[in-house]
Order: C-alpha cells, then sequence, then structure tokens
C-alpha cells in the first residue's frame, strides 16, 4: 500500500491549507454564482484528500503554481473510471447504483476494485498493448492472420492473469518457437526492419521508452549485438514461421528464406555490411566467449552456449534497472493522466528531463516493491486525488498541464466510441479483412475493443485515428478532431440508422414513461448522470404544438382553439442525436 | 475476390528488388537534390500556411487538381492498353484483336472504342515497373512510391498533393476525396495525420440522390438539421462550462466547418442532377461513369486530389475474361467522357488524370483449375495511362516484350510517374515533409535510399 502521510512536514502543512482555501473559495463562487449548476454537475465540493505520495507530490508542485486541486463528482468519476479501466460506458443501473451508494468514502475505491477485475478491462489492456507490441497481420508489419490471433491471445491472457511486468517483456524478449503457437515470439516479426538494429530499435522505444533511431550510432550497434542471432525460417505450413536462436546464422543462408519475406536475407546483407554490428563469423562464433556493451555502456560476456537475447534481457528487466522501470510507470501514469511525466512518454532522453522526479522515481519504486504487479499500480494512480481531479480547465498553460492540474480531455478511442454507440442502441457494425483471401468476419457480438488484429477493415476506427499499428508508437493513436469525422457523427447514415432502428434505444423511447422519465433515462445512458433542472425544462420544450380537437359532437369551448405539446418520434430522437454530439459523450472528463 | 483463391498468391515476396540499389538517373537526381525541402515548424498542416518554396523544376507547374482513377486489384494490361494480338490465344485469350485510335502508331485493345477516339488526350506508360506481386505492398509503392517495409508508413501521392496544395485551396469540401469507398489497402494519410485521410463519399453516384456520406442524409431536413445544430448548442452542458478548454475549441471548429459543408454551397458540388441528362448518359448510367463526373464537379470545386477507386476492383485471378467484358466497356465509357469533358471546359490543361492498378496481370493465361482462364498478380510491367495538367497526349512511353512480359525499353518506376506528377504540381520531391516525431521524411525517396529510376517522364511533359 502507499504510504499515508503520517508526520506532515511545515510545506506540506502550508499546501494543505491552501488547498482547502481553494476548495472553500471555489464552493463559495459556486454557491452564489449563477454559473453554478454547470459547474456543480462535474465538481465535487469535496476537498480532495491527500490520499497518499503521489498527492503529496503533484499537489506541491500545483501548489507552488498557485492551482488549488478540486474532485471530480461522483457522476463523472463512475464514467470516467468505466472508460479508462475497461473501456465501456456504464449502463444507466450501474450509474443509479453508484450515485445512490451511501458509502461516500469507500465508493470510488471499491469501484475501481470491481472494473479491474471485468473481462472488459482485459480486452481494453490487451487492446492498448496491440497498438504498443504491433499486433497485426497485414501491412506493413506482416505477421498474417493466425499469428495475430496466437499473439493476442498471448498478450491477454497476461493482461487477464496480471502477469509481472518483468516476466511479460522477458517472455516477449526470449520466445522462439512457431509464430501460430508461441505468441510472443511474434513480437519479433511484428517488425518491419528485421536487421538487428531495426530489432534493437524495436526493442528499445517498446521496454525502455527510448527512440533509439536518435542514439548516437555506436550505442545503437552495440544494442544491435543482442539481437544478430534472431533467426527465421519457414515451415512446411502456410505462412507459418519460427523465430529461433541461430547463432550459426543459417537462416542467412540463401534461399533459406521465410515465405513472403525477404527480410531473413536483408539480415546477412545488412552484416556484410556493417562489420560493427556482424558477430564473429559463424566459424569462430559457437566455442568463443565475447563481450558486447549494453545500453548503459557497461560490458558483458556472451557466453557461446546463451542466447544473446537471454543475456539483454537478464539486464533490461533488473529490479534496479531504472531504464526499464522508469519508462512503464510513467507509460502507466500517462495512461491514467493523458499525458507523461516525461513527455512523450516513449521520448525517454537525457535532454527530455521529467516534469516531477520524485513522482516518476515513486512510481517505478512502487512497482519495483510490488513485484511488477501493474495492477498494483494502475490501483494506486486510480486511487489518488490526483486522478480523480476535475476535468475543467485549470489554467490553460504548459506548466498547468505539466503539473496535472487537471484531468486531461481526451475524446474516445475509436474502438470505444463506437462499442459505446453500439451498446446503447443495441446494434453491431461489420467488421472484415479483404485480405488475404479468403475475407475474415469479425463475430457480429464482438465489441471493437477486443478485436485483436490491427487490419480488420472498419472505415470507422480508421476516420477516428485507431492506431495503424505500423511503428508502435504511443502517438500513433490520434484523437485530433477533424471535420470529417463531425460529418459523419452528426449526418452519416452509419450512425442516423442506429439511432433510428438500434432496439435498445427504441426500448428506452418507447417504454411509455412521462416524458421526465424518459430523458432522464437518455442522461444516465448516454451521459452516465442525471439531468439538471435546465435540461429537463429544456427537453420539455422538445415538440410539436397540435391542436386539441373536441369530442366527436361535442361543442368547440369558446376561444382560441387549445395547444398541447406532443413529442413525436423525431423529438426523441432529436435528443438522442444531441447527446450522442455532446461533448460530454465524445470526451473523457 | 473468389473464394476459391488458394493461398499461394501472398507467397510471392514483397518488395524483393527494392532493397537493390541501383543508379538513377541525371535527370531525376537533379530533380531530387535541387532545393533544400520545406518544413513545418509546429507539424500543422491545413489552415496553417505552407511555405512552398518554388521547386526547382524543369518543367512548368500546371496541375491544380489530379483524378486519380484506381484500377485496384491490378487490372490486366494486354487485354487493355497493351494488346499483342502477334502473342496468340495463350496470351491474348479472348480478345484477339487492337483497334486503332485517332493517333498514328497507337493502337488500344477491343473493349476500348471510346478511349480510341481519345488517344490524342493521354499517354499510354507501356514499361510501368516494380516487380512487386502482393496487393498491399504494390498498392504503397505505386501510391508512395516508397519501398514497404520502411521504418516510417509513408503518405499516399493523393495526401502529399492535398499537403502542398492546401495553403492554396480554401474550398469547403476536403481536400483529398476518394469516390465512393476506400480502399483500405494501407493508411492512405500515413504519418500526416488524419486531416489528410481521404474523405471517403459513400453512397452511389448513380443512384437517384447521391447521398454524400456525412453530407446529403436522408430523412433529415434543412429546417430539421438547423434545429438540431441548435438544440445542440443548448444541450452541450459540458462544452459551455469548459468552453475554455483547448480541445473542445479544437473540436468545435471542426464541428463549424462540417456544418459549412452540412449546410453551405459545397453540397450543391455533389449534386449530379445539376448536370444534363444527355452529358450523364455520355459518361454512362452506371457507378464508374457517374464516379467521372461527380470528379469532374469536384474539380471545379478547386479539389486538390481526387480518387475513384473502381467499383469492384480488377482482382480477376478467375472469371477473367467475362468480368473483362462487363468491366472494361464502362471504364472505356466513363474515362473517355471524362477526357473529352475536361477538354471542352478548359479543365485538361491544369487536370491531371492517371489511371491504372498497383500492377497488371500475368499476359500469358492460365487456363488449369482453379483459374480456368485466368490472369494473376503480376508487376513486372503493367500499363499506366497519364493525360492532362501537362502530360503530352498521343504519346506512347516505353514498350514490353513481344509477350508483354518484360520491360523492353524505357522502364518507368513508381517514383518516375509520381514524380512527373509532382514536378506537374509544383511539389518539389525532395522537400521534407512535417513528421509527427521530426523524423527525416521526404516527399520521394533519395536516390541513396536505394529507389529505382528511369527518370522523370519528360518526354511527355509538355
Amino acid at each position: 500500500m502507499a504510504p499515508t502521510c503520517g508526520i506532515l512536514p511545515d510545506r506540506a502543512l502550508a499546501l494543505v491549507r491552501m488547498v482547502l482555501a481553494g476548495i472553500l473559495l471555489a464552493a463559495a463562487v459556486g454557491w452564489s454564482s449563477a454559473a453554478a449548476p454547470a459547474t456543480a454537475v462535474f465538481e465535487s465540493p469535496a476537498a480532495p484528500p491527500v490520499a497518499g505520495r503521489i498527492d503529496e507530490l503533484v499537489f506541491a508542485q500545483l501548489a507552488r503554481l498557485n492551482l488549488p486541486p478540486v474532485l471530480c463528482s461522483d457522476a463523472v468519476f463512475v464514467r470516467r473510471a468505466f472508460l479508462d479501466i475497461t473501456g465501456t460506458l456504464p449502463t444507466a443501473a450501474e450509474v443509479r447504483a453508484f450515485l445512490a451508494d451511501p458509502d461516500t468514502a469507500n465508493k470510488r475505491r471499491r469501484l475501481i476494485d470491481t472494473l479491474l477485475e471485468r473481462p472488459e478491462y482485459a480486452d481494453y489492456w490487451a487492446m492498448k498493448w496491440g497498438d504498443l507490441l504491433r499486433i497485426k497481420a497485414e501491412f506493413p508489419v506482416n505477421l498474417w492472420p493466425n499469428a495475430a490471433q496466437a499473439y493476442h491471445r498471448w498478450v491477454r491472457a497476461a493482461v487477464a492473469s496480471n502477469l509481472p511486468y518483468d516476466r511479460f517483456a522477458r517472455e516477449l524478449l526470449t520466445a522462439s518457437g512457431s509464430n501460430f503457437r508461441v505468441g510472443p515470439a511474434n513480437f519479433y516479426r511484428a517488425i518491419q526492419n528485421r536487421t538487428p538494429e531495426g530489432i534493437a530499435v524495436a526493442v528499445a522505444l517498446t521496454f525502455m521508452g527510448a527512440r533509439a533511431e536518435n542514439w548516437p550510432a555506436e550505442r545503437r550497434a552495440d544494442m544491435a549485438v543482442f539481437f544478430s542471432q534472431v533467426g527465421y525460417k519457414p515451415t512446411s505450413e502456410w505462412k507459418e514461421e519460427h523465430v529461433f536462436w541461430d547463432p550459426l546464422g543459417t537462416s542467412a543462408a540463401t534461399g533459406n528464406t521465410a515465405p513472403g519475406r525477404p527480410a531473413v536475407a536483408t539480415i546477412a546483407e545488412t552484416l556484410a555490411k556493417a562489420p560493427a554490428v556482424a558477430p564473429v563469423p559463424p566459424s569462430t562464433a559457437p566455442d568463443k566467449p565475447r563481450n558486447a556493451r549494453l545500453p548503459d555502456g557497461t560490458t558483458v560476456v556472451l557466453p557461446p552456449d546463451r542466447d544473446p537475447r537471454e543475456v539483454f534481457a537478464d539486464w533490461l528487466v533488473d529490479a534496479k534497472n531504472p531504464s526499464f522501470t522508469h519508462p512503464i510507470a510513467n507509460r502507466v501514469w500517462s495512461w491514467f493522466l493523458g499525458r507523461g511525466i516525461v513527455q512523450e512518454p516513449d521520448d525517454f532522453r537525457a535532454d527530455n528531463p521529467p516534469a516531477n522526479p520524485a513522482l516518476l522515481a515513486y512510481l517505478a519504486d512502487e512497482l519495483v516493491s510490488h513485484r511488477f504487479d501493474l495492477k498494483h499500480l494502475f490501483r494506486l494512480i486510480l486511487n489518488s486525488s490526483t486522478y480523480q481531479m476535475t476535468a475543467m480547465p485549470r489554467g490553460t498553460t504548459p506548466e498547468a498541464a505539466a503539473a496535472f492540474a487537471s484531468y486531461p480531455l481526451r475524446r474516445l478511442d475509436a474502438e470505444v466510441l463506437i462499442d459505446a454507440i453500439n451498446r446503447i442502441t443495441g446494434t453491431t457494425d461489420l467488421y472484415t479483412s479483404p485480405i488475404p483471401e479468403p475475407y475474415t468476419y469479425i463475430p457480429a457480438d464482438m465489441p471493437a475493443v477486443a478485436i485483436a488484429d490491427g487490419s480488420i477493415t472498419s472505415p470507422f476506427l480508421a476516420l477516428f485515428g485507431r492506431s495503424a499499428r505500423a511503428t508502435g508508437m504511443e502517438n500513433e493513436r490520434d484523437h485530433k478532431p477533424v471535420p470529417a469525422q463531425w460529418l459523419h457523427l452528426l449526418n452519416s447514415s452509419h450512425i442516423q440508422r442506429k439511432l433510428e432502428q438500434g432496439p435498445k434505444l427504441k426500448a428506452v423511447l418507447d417504454s411509455g414513461k412521462a416524458p421526465a422519465a424518459v430523458v432522464e433515462e437518455l442522461y444516465l445512458t448516454f451521459l452516465s448522470r442525471f439531468p439538471t433542472e435546465a435540461e429537463q425544462k429544456e427537453a420539455a420544450t422538445l415538440g410539436q404544438l397540435q391542436t386539441v380537437r373536441p369530442a366527436k359532437g361535442a361543442k368547440a369551448p369558446p376561444g382560441p382553439p387549445k395547444t398541447v405539446l406532443v413529442k413525436r418520434r423525431e423529438d426523441w430522437l432529436d435528443l438522442a442525436w444531441a447527446l450522442l454530439n455532446s461533448s460530454e459523450f465524445l470526451f473523457r472528463h | 475476390m473468389n473464394p476459391l483463391t488458394p493461398p499461394a498468391f501472398s507467397q510471392v515476396p514483397l518488395g524483393m528488388s527494392l532493397s537493390l540499389p541501383m543508379t538513377r538517373r541525371d535527370a531525376l537526381r537533379v530533380g531530387l537534390f535541387s532545393t533544400a525541402g520545406m518544413l513545418f515548424a509546429d507539424g500543422s498542416v491545413m489552415g496553417a500556411p505552407a511555405p512552398v518554396a518554388p521547386a526547382a523544376s524543369p518543367v512548368k507547374a500546371r496541375a491544380r487538381s489530379v483524378i486519380q482513377i484506381f484500377l485496384w486489384g491490378g487490372m490486366s494490361h494486354i487485354d487493355t492498353w497493351d494488346p499483342k494480338p502477334e502473342a496468340g490465344y495463350d496470351y491474348m485469350g479472348e480478345f484477339a484483336k487492337a483497334i486503332p485510335t485517332n493517333v498514328d502508331g497507337i493502337r488500344v485493345g477491343e473493349l476500348f472504342p471510346n478511349l480510341a477516339k481519345q488517344a490524342d488526350k493521354y499517354a499510354l506508360i507501356r514499361s510501368m515497373t516494380h516487380r512487386n506481386n502482393g496487393h498491399e505492398t504494390a498498392a504503397y509503392l505505386m501510391q508512395t512510391a516508397h519501398a514497404p517495409g520502411e521504418r516510417l508508413a509513408y503518405p499516399s501521392v493523393g495526401a502529399v498533393f492535398s499537403l502542398f496544395k492546401s495553403p492554396t485551396y480554401k474550398g469547403m469540401i476536403p481536400p483529398y476525396v476518394v469516390l465512393t469507398q476506400p480502399q483500405g489497402r494501407f493508411s492512405e494519410e500515413g504519418f500526416l495525420g488524419p486531416k489528410l485521410k481521404p474523405f471517403a463519399t459513400g453512397g452511389d453516384p448513380n443512384a437517384p440522390r447521391f447521398e454524400v456520406e456525412g453530407v446529403v442524409s436522408r430523412g433529415v431536413t434543412d429546417a430539421r438539421q438547423k434545429a438540431r445544430r441548435e438544440l445542440l448548442q443548448k444541450m452541450d452542458t459540458m462544452g459551455a462550462a469548459m468552453a475554455a478548454s483547448p480541445q473542445l475549441r479544437a473540436s468545435e471548429e471542426a464541428k463549424r466547418q462540417a456544418y459549412d459543408l452540412i449546410l453551405g454551397e459545397g453540397r450543391e458540388y455533389f449534386d449530379l442532377s445539376k448536370e444534363k441528362p444527355a452529358l450523364r448518359d455520355r459518361y454512362g448510367r452506371h457507378t464508374f461513369g457517374q464516379d467521372c463526373l461527380a470528379a469532374r464537379r469536384l474539380v471545379e470545386a478547386g479539389v486538390p486530389y481526387i480518387v475513384i477507386n473502381y467499383p469492384g476492383g480488377w482482382d480477376t485471378h478467375s472469371n477473367h475474361f467475362a468480368t473483362m467484358r462487363r468491366q472494361c466497356p464502362q471504364l472505356d465509357q466513363g474515362l473517355a467522357a471524362l477526357l473529352q469533358d475536361l477538354q471542352e471546359r478548359g479543365l485538361l490543361e491544369t487536370t491531371i488524370v492517371w489511371c491504372c492498378g498497383e500492377f497488371g496481370r500475368g499476359p500469358k493465361v492460365d487456363w488449369q483449375p482453379p483459374w480456368n482462364g485466368g490472369r494473376n498478380h503480376y508487376g513486372n510491367v503493367f500499363t499506366a495511362l497519364v493525360a492532362g495538367g501537362g502530360f503530352k497526349g498521343g504519346q506512347i512511353v516505353g514498350e514490353s516484350d513481344k509477350r508483354a512480359e518484360e520491360v523492353k525499353n524505357r522502364p518507368v518506376y513508381p517514383v518516375d510517374l509520381l514524380g512527373s506528377i509532382y514536378a506537374l504540381g509544383g511539389i518539389d520531391a525532395s522537400a521534407k515533409l512535417p513528421h509527427p516525431m521530426g523524423a527525416e521524411a521526404h516527399v520521394l525517396p533519395a536516390a541513396s535510399e536505394g529507389a529505382k529510376s528511369g527518370g522523370l517522364l519528360k518526354e511527355i511533359m509538355a
């Protein structure tokens, strides 16, 4: 568990006082101001507790920037936790239950614990790792479909069983065997440039959060030595390929290449061209130990009877190796807080220092002291007041963002967005892959988040910035807004059809309940909160005035004919449409 | 396309020839290494003025727009624009004849009587080659000219062309439009990000109403559209509360631009009912014909780059001759009408039309089961048609051998074709592309990267 702050140093005490003052101020403003109701929906009047070391370290920086932290409301939290932990929206019933739960001191923590055990958790984080590990059957990494499935199955199982991160990394780095049977062996196949240097660059990016293409050539070449004996060989099964330790360079022999891949031969060419990278010639290699230099500059011996990848993994996954522990701690932080302590999260280098070094060191220490238990780190961050802060912009300076002054707005991931729309409306999307033949069709009930293979075709996912899974960089997933996305959301037949024909939405609209109750259900479903009074009022004005005709035979009453406001089906659809297109629905907040 | 297709085809080694270094001709070297490239300081793409340095190109930049007709799947060259009647039945199969055109000495396949009358407007490059037989790798090569398998996933020519034209293009329609379906072989915007992703119209221009996805919607009147917009404005509680957020501001701006298209004049360009019925007939009352007509209207709107992904494609492993008999007449009619119409309107001078697949098809017919008279992927030699925007018509570039199996003379590689299109568009092929990570990336690969070249198409550039 996180160390709770027993005795606070003076500075921290001063900070807490400031924080409290800020809350009181914010509450006072909220209470008196006419614009308050909107803020009250999204923010909590409670003072953010200093829940642990994370909050101490973050609040200290905020105090220096004079930005007192503000907590998000319970309604915001339930939505945020569902989206961030499982990539799904809570149902209206789940929202009601959470908001009604009187155990205010513990209910956020309990929700976090529940969500971390859901199957959707494993789907969502396998998708995240799928981006970084480039799980894609076709161009440009060309894993081929069977192998993409095997790779994904292994990653998802690792996430579901919470495989300690050092073992996760070691297995990916040292796996050998068939791409169809040994999931992690595909790590070495999901690399466009399969030269020793190309592999070294991919390893550095994935596990060291570093862009080795910008390193001095010598350092990169040194690291490449550890990957100079990775062999690939085909089998008689179509598109099956073995990854194996190949100290003799047998797979580089002419004609001994994998189907569809000139890369094996390329390794030989590269070695011939770059003597710095070349291993000792095969005639002498097997029986002579030799030296190799690790990325941190130390020298190790490569015994002739050991796969150099294992020697590298021994060094890398060591608990005392900050170039392994810091990048993963930073990545996890960035996944929840929207930006890394080192930003970009995969750009560790001497001239890109962490914005809060003590925080990064603390997170890495926590990971190590809990035996690389990633869920522990997730829990630690999710339970912090820092994570639970409001998304209301708290100063728009770069310093405020780097100090994590508020929860950052991020548009929903492409897969999460379409899954949410489908789940609310009760519709599905067709996902297929036209290559290779025969075509692949994904079962209709599978959510987009759970799709293993990044080459599955979907115009929607492409439009909304799903990762191309070509480079394994964090920023390959793109949340930038473009007009074409709005055309699609506002006005495409794809979305309109879901709204008009989706059976689940229909059931809400045709429930026969009073209009105010239907509005409430729509708000809980789309926005995970109750409508405000103002919103109910606005929704009540929707509809068409119709004249009340007197009953047959009755005399029309004197005066102008009476009218009533009638809600037609399209009025309800317009309201659902507006909720779907609201920034509150489209953004994680 | 055929469920019987055995997997053997994808086993063809991908990108084989590209790792071999090769000297390129001096002409191109000059073109590629002339000026320092442009650089976007903030990595932004549209909106920000892009300081396009005038390319030190030897050709005059004329092309404002490009229409790319992508014959995806790979159209057979020997049945169409590189006929070899002398090669006999095993090669020519059912289409034994070549027909004369309105240019002496140029003959095309018998299924192209309309294009035969327009040969003065286009050039046929009969020596296209890249020796790559995989759909996705070849499609990437033909549309980026970069070798598949490099670390970076490059943007397509359409994204690059739109990027460089975006400082001068102020239209409401996105600068890079696909009629009607995206092809999906690779991410066309590459590392340039979603702003340069092609806008796929969806819908069918040959339907009574061309319902462009997101622009022209069924069953929502303008009045309701406006009422909805107001409702959204009123109901967007969080948007109002967090109006200061830079993320929401960017999102709102994108939404405003979308509404300009939904409720503004931009959509008129998609309304083919504004065309005379006789002209629509001339293009052909089929999806491809009306795609061509829609493309012409988009050129009039100033859209820099338009792709027509040929409906249904040309991947004719089997059932080849029947498919050709059905599709070629439509290609012939639509493309011929497009060239004629562009010229009559004075648009051909400033509009490049280029038309080819990612490769050709095996010139020797495969009569064995399961193909039963099919043709398979073939990247050794194939034909591309280019017209307008500074390309001279009535020309033949290069030559294949007597059975259309290999390049006989004047090889033209993807880098030469795209380099020529860039040159005519006034785009410096050595210019730097704005990579989000600041990686070194250029419009076309430098000679040192080993891309094969036969030189720019100077012989047909006016």
